[in-house]
C-alpha cells in the first residue's frame, strides 16, 4: 500500500513536470482528484478495512489528496508566473520620442488677446460689451464731443455708407450707449460703469504690412465719483502687464482727442527691443498703443451723466496692434487673409 | 513743423541744460517729437571765410578757373574751383586742407593738372540752403579765415514735432510759443519779444480798411516804403532753410520768418493795387488766380480779401497774382489778420489747397496776435533794412472778440481728477508759467487764461488739469487703483454664447477660426461664379471691388476655403463676423451677426461631411441650450446653393440659420476634387433662446431592454417621419430609438433602429415590450414600411 501511494506522489510529480500549460494541468487535477481519479479510486478498497484501519487509510489519503493538490496549484502559480514573464518579454517598446500629433483647431490671434483682455477687465468687475459695426454719424462723432466739421475728422478716414451710416472707425462709437446704458444704475445706486467693448473697425486707407482698413480695437470706460488720472494709468499698466505677463513700463504723453480731456497717448516699452531701441520702435524704445484719457464733459453729458458729480476715464486699445506686438506678426494683412498656413499657429493661449 | 533750439533760444534763456533732455521733456509733456533729432553744423568744420584774390582761366577746361585765395593763412591758396560765379574781392565760404564736410575730408589734390589745396563751398554743400548753382556767395563783412561757424549761426539742434499733435494748440505754431513751453518747463524766465512801437505812427493817415463779412474776426495793416533789400540776412535764411522753407526774397522770407517765429501769417500787397481794402464774400462763383499761377474757383463761401470790389486775396490762404510785390513795387501794405478757423477749413477742403497759413488758421490763432506781429515785423524790417519809412499809421479793425475765459476751482476738484496731490505753489506757479493769471484766495483758484489759449483749446476746468499734470509730469504721477463699490457683473448672453461656441468649433471639432472683410470681393467671387448680390454700399470706397456690403459670409468664406485648398486634404473654417441683410423703415442698416461655418474635405464623403456639420450644431445647441435642433428644407435663395441639400435650422420654433451644400456649379469652381459643407448661423437670434436646465433622471437599478427592427424605407420618407410611428406609443419606458445600421442596395434603402426600454420601478417584461413594438410596426405599416 505504502509503496501504492509513492508511485503515486511519484506518478504526480512526473506528470507535473511534463506538463506546460494550465489546460494540462486542469486535466491533471481530474486524473489525480477527480471522481474517478486514482487517489478517489483508493477510497474503494477501504470498504474491506477494520474501523481502525479505515481511520489510518483515510488519513494518509487525505495527506496524498493534499499534496496532489499543492503540487498542482505550485505548478499553476510557476506556470503562471512565467506566462507573465514570457508576456513582459515579448512587448515592443512604444518609442515615446517619435513627434506628437497636433492636429488641433485654432483661434484667431485676436480672439486670443482679446480673451486675455477681456479676463483681466472681469476679473476687476469689468462688463464686456458687444456692439454693432455699421453705426450713425451720432454714436460714431457727435456723441463723442466731434460735432461737424471738426478737424478731428480728418484724422479718421471714414467709411461712409449709402444711406448715411458709417462703418465704425473707432470703439469710441459705442460710448454712448454704454453711458445710457449703465448710467442710471450708477446715479441711483452708486453702481460704477466699468465696461469694455472689444470690436472691429474701419478706416478708409490703402493697405500695406502695417496698414489695414478693417482692425480691432478695445474700448474701456470707467465713470463714478472719484475716478483719477492716477486710477486710469494702474489700470492701464495692470492690463499691459497682465497681457504681456511681465512688469510693463508705460508713459503718458499728452494726446489730443475730443472725447478725453485731458487726452493722453500712452506707449509701452517696446516689447521687441526691451526698451533699447529698434526698428519696430523707430529706435525710440517706445511703442505707440493706446489714446486714453478722462473722459471729456460733454461727453459725459451727452451720456445723461453730470460731469460735475462724476470723472470717468476711457481708452481705445489697438487689439490689433497688441496681437501683433505680441506674437511678433510683421504683416497685419496675415489678419484677415483667412491663410490657415498663418492662423492655424494659433492654437490657444491661456487667458 | 521744425523747430531750432537757437531760435527758441532767443526767447529763453536755456544755457547750462541738456537740450536733447529738455527736447524728450517737451515731447512727453506738449507735443509729440518725431525721434530724429537734427544735429546741425555737427559734421562741419574747419570751414572759413575767404577772398577771391584772383581768377584765371583754366587753360584747358571752360568750366575750371584757378584761384588764388586769401583763407586768412601767410600765404594764399591755390585752389581749382568750378563754380560759374567765382570773381575777385568775392568772400566765400571756404573749405581748408583738414576740413570736414560731412564725410569728406578735404585734401590736397591734382585736378585736370593743377593742384587744389581746399575747396570753395556753395550753400548747399556746408548745409545752410539747397542753392548748390554756385559758390556761397558771403557780403558780410568779415576777415579772412575767420571760422564760418563763428560768424553764422550753422550749429544748431533742429527737431520736428507732428503737426497733428498740435491741432488743439494754435498757439504752438510758432518758435515763441514753443519758447514759452521750453520755459515753463525747464523753469526759466520767457523774454518778452522785440517789437517797434508803432504807436508813434499813430499821427500818419490810416489806410481805407473795412471788415464786412463777420467771418474777418481782426484786420491790421500798415504801409511802408522804400525797402531796399532784396537778400535776407544769412541767419534768418539759415533759420527758415532750417524749418524747412526756402529762402525767396528779403520781403517774402521775413513774411514767413514772421509766420515760423509769432505763427501768424502775414502778406504783403502792392499798395498800388490794393488802397480801398474791403474783405468780404461774394454772391456767385468767379475763377480766381493766386500767386502760384493756378486758376482756382472760388464760391460765395469763401472770404476774399479785395481792393474795393476786386478780389487780391483769398483770405487766409492765399494771394492773388495781381496784387504780388514786384520788382517795381515801392510801397507795401503789410497785413495782419485773423478769420473764422471753420470757415478759413471749410474753403481749404473746397480748394483742396492747404498753405502754410491756413493750415495755422484752422486752429482759431490769438487776434491779439495781430497788431503784436506788425510791430515785430516793422521792427526786424527796420533793424535789417535801415531805410524803411512808415507810411500809415497802424490801421486795425477787431470785429470780433473771443470772450475770456476764466475758471474757478478748489484744490478738491485737482485731487479728485488727479488722484494725487499737487501742492498750491505748484498749480499756481505752472500755471503763471504757461501765461495764465492765478490767484489763490484760500478756498479757490481763479485763472484766467492767457488769449492765446483762450480761442478754443482752455474752456473749461478739465482744460486745467491737463496744464498741471503735464508739466507736472506723468511719470511723477504715484499710481492706485479706484475705491469703488463692487457689484456682481452679468455677462452679455450673446458674448457669452459667442466665446463657447468658438471653444466648442477650436475644442472638440479642430476649427480653425478665421477673419475677412465685411464687404463683398467681386473678383474672388467672380472666379467662383458667384455673383455679389444687390445690398447697401459704400458711398467713398476707393476700390469699387470692395463697395458692397455682404449680406451673408458664406461667401466670404467659399473664398477663403479655396485659397486653402493647399493648406491640407481636410480641414474646417469658421468665424463670427457681421452682414446686412437690408435696410430698415427708419432706413438704417439690418445688422445681423453670424457664426458661418465651412467644411472641406478631398477625402469624406459628402453624405458624411454634412452630418458631422449637422452634429456640429446640434451639440452647440445642446451644450449652450439643452435644447434640439430641428431641420426644414430650404428653397435655395443664393445661387452657390445646392437645390436638394439644403436646409432651415430651427431651434424652439425660430428660424435660425441654414445648413447646406455648393450648387456643382460653384463646387466644381471651387475645387473639383475636395466636398464642402457650409451653414450660417444667426448668433443673436440663437443666444435669445432660453438655456433650458438638465432635467436629471435616476439611473435605473432595473436592467435595461433592447429591441431592434430593420426596415425598408422608401425614398423620400425621413426620420422624422418614422419617429412618428412610435412618438405616442412609449408608455413612459420606451427611453430612445435610434439608427444603429444602414443598409443600401440598388433597390432598397434599409435601416436598423434600436429601441431601449428601461423603467426605474421594475423589471420589465419581454410581453409589455413586444406589446408596444406590435403598435409601432401596426403604425409603420400604416406608412407603408415593411420588416426587412
Amino acid at each position: 500500500m505504502d509503496n501504492n501511494f509513492d508511485a503515486l506522489k511519484q506518478q504526480i510529480k512526473e506528470k507535473l513536470a511534463a506538463t506546460g500549460n494550465l489546460a494540462d494541468l486542469d486535466k491533471i487535477r481530474v486524473e489525480f482528484l477527480g471522481k474517478k481519479g486514482s487517489i478517489t479510486a483508493l477510497l474503494k478498497n477501504m470498504k474491506n478495512l477494520s474501523n481502525e484501519e479505515k481511520k489510518s487509510f483515510g488519513a494518509e489519503v487525505n495527506k496524498l489528496k493534499g499534496f496532489a493538490s499543492q503540487k498542482i496549484d505550485e505548478r499553476i502559480t510557476e506556470i503562471k508566473k512565467k506566462e507573465i514573464e514570457l508576456e513582459i518579454a515579448s512587448m515592443p517598446t512604444f518609442d515615446i520620442t517619435t513627434p506628437a500629433n497636433l492636429d488641433r483647431g485654432s483661434y484667431h490671434p485676436i480672439t486670443l488677446v482679446q480673451r486675455q483682455c477681456e479676463s483681466i477687465f472681469k476679473s476687476m468687475g469689468f462688463t464686456v460689451e458687444d456692439y454693432p459695426e455699421v453705426v450713425t454719424d451720432y454714436e460714431c462723432f457727435e456723441s463723442v464731443n466731434i460735432p461737424k466739421h471738426h478737424p478731428a475728422r480728418d484724422m479718421q478716414d471714414t467709411y461712409y455708407l449709402e444711406n448715411g451710416q458709417l462703418l465704425k472707425s473707432q470703439t469710441s462709437a459705442a460710448q454712448n450707449a454704454i453711458l445710457r446704458k449703465y448710467g442710471k444704475k450708477m446715479i441711483e445706486d452708486g453702481v460704477p460703469i466699468k465696461a469694455i467693448f472689444p470690436g472691429r473697425c474701419f478706416r478708409n486707407e490703402a493697405t500695406d504690412a502695417s496698414h489695414e482698413n478693417t482692425f480691432f480695437q478695445m474700448e474701456g470706460v470707467m465713470v463714478d465719483k472719484d475716478i483719477s488720472i492716477s486710477n486710469l494709468i494702474f489700470f492701464m499698466k495692470t492690463m499691459l502687464s497682465e497681457v504681456f505677463r511681465r512688469d510693463v513700463k508705460v508713459r503718458l504723453r499728452p494726446g489730443f482727442f475730443p472725447f478725453v480731456e485731458p487726452g493722453f497717448e500712452l506707449d509701452i516699452n517696446c516689447e521687441i527691443c526691451g526698451g533699447e531701441g529698434c526698428s519696430s520702435c523707430k529706435h525710440s524704445g517706445w511703442l505707440e498703443l493706446c489714446p486714453c484719457g478722462m473722459i471729456h464733459p460733454n461727453v459725459l453729458r451727452e451720456g445723461g451723466i453730470d460731469p460735475d458729480e462724476y470723472t470717468g476715464f476711457a481708452f481705445g486699445l489697438g487689439l490689433t496692434r497688441l496681437a501683433m506686438m505680441k506674437y511678433k506678426v510683421k504683416d497685419i494683412r496675415d489678419l484677415n487673409s483667412g491663410s490657415l498656413k498663418a492662423l492655424s499657429q494659433f492654437t490657444d493661449d491661456e487667458a | 513743423m521744425f523747430l531750432s533750439m537757437n531760435w527758441i533760444s532767443d526767447f529763453v534763456d536755456l544755457s547750462g541744460l541738456d537740450k536733447i533732455k529738455l527736447i524728450q521733456r517737451f515731447s512727453l509733456s506738449t507735443a509729440e517729437v518725431e525721434n530724429e533729432i537734427f544735429h546741425k553744423g555737427s559734421d562741419l568744420s574747419g570751414v572759413v571765410v575767404a577772398e577771391i584774390k584772383s581768377v584765371e582761366d583754366h587753360p584747358e577746361s571752360k568750366k575750371l578757373h584757378l584761384l588764388k585765395v586769401d583763407a586768412g593763412d601767410p600765404e594764399l591758396t591755390d585752389v581749382v574751383c568750378g563754380a560759374p560765379n567765382v570773381r575777385v574781392g568775392m568772400k566765400t565760404a571756404f573749405a581748408k586742407v583738414g576740413a570736414k564736410i560731412g564725410e569728406i575730408e578735404i585734401a590736397p589734390r591734382p585736378l585736370a593738372g593743377y593742384m587744389s589745396c581746399g575747396m570753395c563751398c556753395s550753400e548747399a554743400e556746408i548745409g545752410i540752403s539747397d542753392d548748390n548753382s554756385g559758390i556761397m556767395d558771403i557780403t558780410d563783412d568779415v576777415a579772412n579765415g575767420t571760422d564760418i561757424k563763428s560768424v553764422y549761426a550753422i550749429d544748431d539742434i533742429v527737431f520736428e514735432v507732428d503737426n497733428k499733435s498740435l491741432t488743439n494748440r494754435p498757439d504752438l505754431w510758432g518758435h515763441y510759443g514753443i519758447a514759452r513751453e521750453f520755459a515753463a518747463l525747464a523753469g526759466r524766465e520767457l523774454k518778452p519779444i522785440p517789437v517797434e512801437d508803432v504807436a508813434a505812427y499813430d499821427n500818419l493817415q490810416k489806410v481805407d480798411m473795412k471788415i464786412e463779412d463777420p467771418l474777418c474776426q481782426r484786420y491790421a495793416c500798415m504801409q511802408v516804403e522804400n525797402i531796399t533789400r532784396s537778400v535776407s540776412p544769412v541767419d534768418m535764411r539759415i533759420r527758415l532753410y532750417y524749418c524747412g522753407m526756402r529762402g525767396i526774397n528779403f520781403l517774402a522770407d521775413l513774411t514767413n520768418y514772421l509766420m515760423l517765429e509769432m505763427g501768424q501769417p502775414m502778406h504783403a500787397f502792392d499798395s498800388r493795387k490794393v488802397g480801398k481794402i474791403r474783405i468780404k464774400r461774394f454772391d456767385k462763383p468767379f475763377v480766381f488766380k493766386t500767386l502760384d499761377g493756378v486758376d482756382r474757383n472760388i464760391d460765395e463761401n469763401m472770404l476774399m480779401i479785395c481792393n474795393d470790389d476786386t478780389p487780391v486775396a483769398i483770405a487766409g490762404i492765399m494771394g492773388g497774382l495781381d496784387s504780388e510785390i514786384v520788382e517795381d513795387t515801392t510801397t507795401l501794405t503789410l497785413e495782419s489778420a485773423t478769420f473764422d478757423a471753420a470757415s478759413i477749413r471749410k474753403s481749404t477742403v473746397r480748394l483742396a489747397h492747404r498753405t502754410d497759413a491756413s493750415m495755422r488758421y484752422e486752429k482759431s490763432l490769438d487776434p491779439e496776435m495781430c497788431d503784436t506781429a506788425i510791430a515785430r515785423f516793422l521792427y526786424l524790417l527796420k533793424k535789417y533794412d535801415g531805410g524803411v519809412k512808415v507810411v500809415s499809421a497802424l490801421t486795425d479793425e477787431y470785429a470780433f472778440r473771443y470772450e475770456k475765459v476764466e475758471l474757478k476751482f478748489d484744490k478738491a476738484f485737482v485731487d479728485r481728477y488727479t488722484g494725487i496731490d499737487i501742492d498750491n505753489d505748484t498749480i499756481l506757479k505752472t500755471l503763471r508759467s504757461l501765461g495764465f493769471t492765478a490767484e489763490f484766495n484760500g478756498e479757490f483758484f481763479d485763472v484766467t487764461a492767457p488769449s492765446w489759449r483762450a480761442t478754443k483749446d482752455i474752456s473749461m476746468n478739465a482744460d486745467i488739469i491737463e496744464e498741471i499734470t503735464r508739466v507736472y509730469g506723468y511719470d511723477n504721477f504715484e499710481v492706485h487703483t479706484t475705491r469703488s463699490p463692487l457689484y456682481p457683473v452679468r455677462m452679455d448672453v450673446v458674448k457669452d454664447n459667442e466665446d463657447k461656441i468658438k471653444d466648442i468649433l477650436v475644442k472638440r471639432y479642430n476649427l480653425h477660426e478665421v477673419h475677412s472683410y465685411v464687404w463683398a470681393y467681386y473678383d474672388e467671387l467672380k472666379d467662383l461664379g458667384i455673383e455679389v448680390e444687390p445690398n447697401i454700399k459704400l458711398a467713398n470706397a476707393t476700390n469699387p471691388n470692395i463697395e458692397t456690403i455682404r449680406k451673408s459670409m458664406i461667401p466670404t468664406q467659399l473664398c477663403q476655403v479655396k485659397s486653402n485648398i493647399g493648406y491640407a486634404p481636410e480641414f474646417g473654417i469658421f468665424e463670427v463676423g457681421r452682414v446686412v441683410t437690408g435696410i430698415d423703415e427708419n432706413n438704417l442698416c439690418v445688422e445681423k451677426k453670424m457664426l458661418a461655418i465651412t467644411l472641406y474635405s478631398k477625402t469624406e464623403e459628402l453624405y458624411d461631411m454634412y452630418f458631422k456639420l449637422r452634429d456640429i450644431l446640434a451639440v452647440i445647441a445642446d451644450d449652450l441650450k439643452h435644447k434640439t435642433l430641428s431641420f426644414v428644407k430650404a428653397e435655395p435663395a443664393h445661387g452657390y446653393e445646392h437645390p436638394v441639400n439644403l436646409n432651415t435650422i430651427m431651434l424652439d420654433g425660430k428660424e435660425i440659420g441654414k445648413i447646406g451644400i455648393l450648387h456643382p456649379v460653384v463646387g466644381k469652381k471651387l475645387d473639383k476634387k475636395g466636398n464642402v459643407v457650409f451653414a450660417e448661423v444667426d448668433v443673436q437670434a440663437f443666444a435669445e433662446v432660453n438655456n433650458a436646465s438638465i432635467v436629471y433622471e435616476e439611473p435605473s437599478k432595473y436592467p435595461p431592454m433592447d429591441y431592434d427592427i430593420s426596415i425598408i424605407v422608401p425614398s423620400g420618407v425621413l426620420f422624422s417621419d418614422l419617429q412618428k410611428a412610435w412618438e405616442n406609443e412609449g408608455r413612459g419606458i420606451l427611453k430612445s430609438a435610434r439608427i444603429v445600421d444602414t443598409y443600401n442596395t440598388d433597390t432598397f434603402h434599409s435601416v436598423t433602429i434600436r429601441f431601449v426600454f428601461s423603467s426605474n420601478e421594475r423589471t420589465l417584461s419581454s410581453a409589455e415590450v413586444q406589446e408596444i413594438m406590435d403598435a409601432v410596426i401596426l403604425n409603420l405599416k400604416d406608412f407603408n414600411i415593411s420588416l426587412r
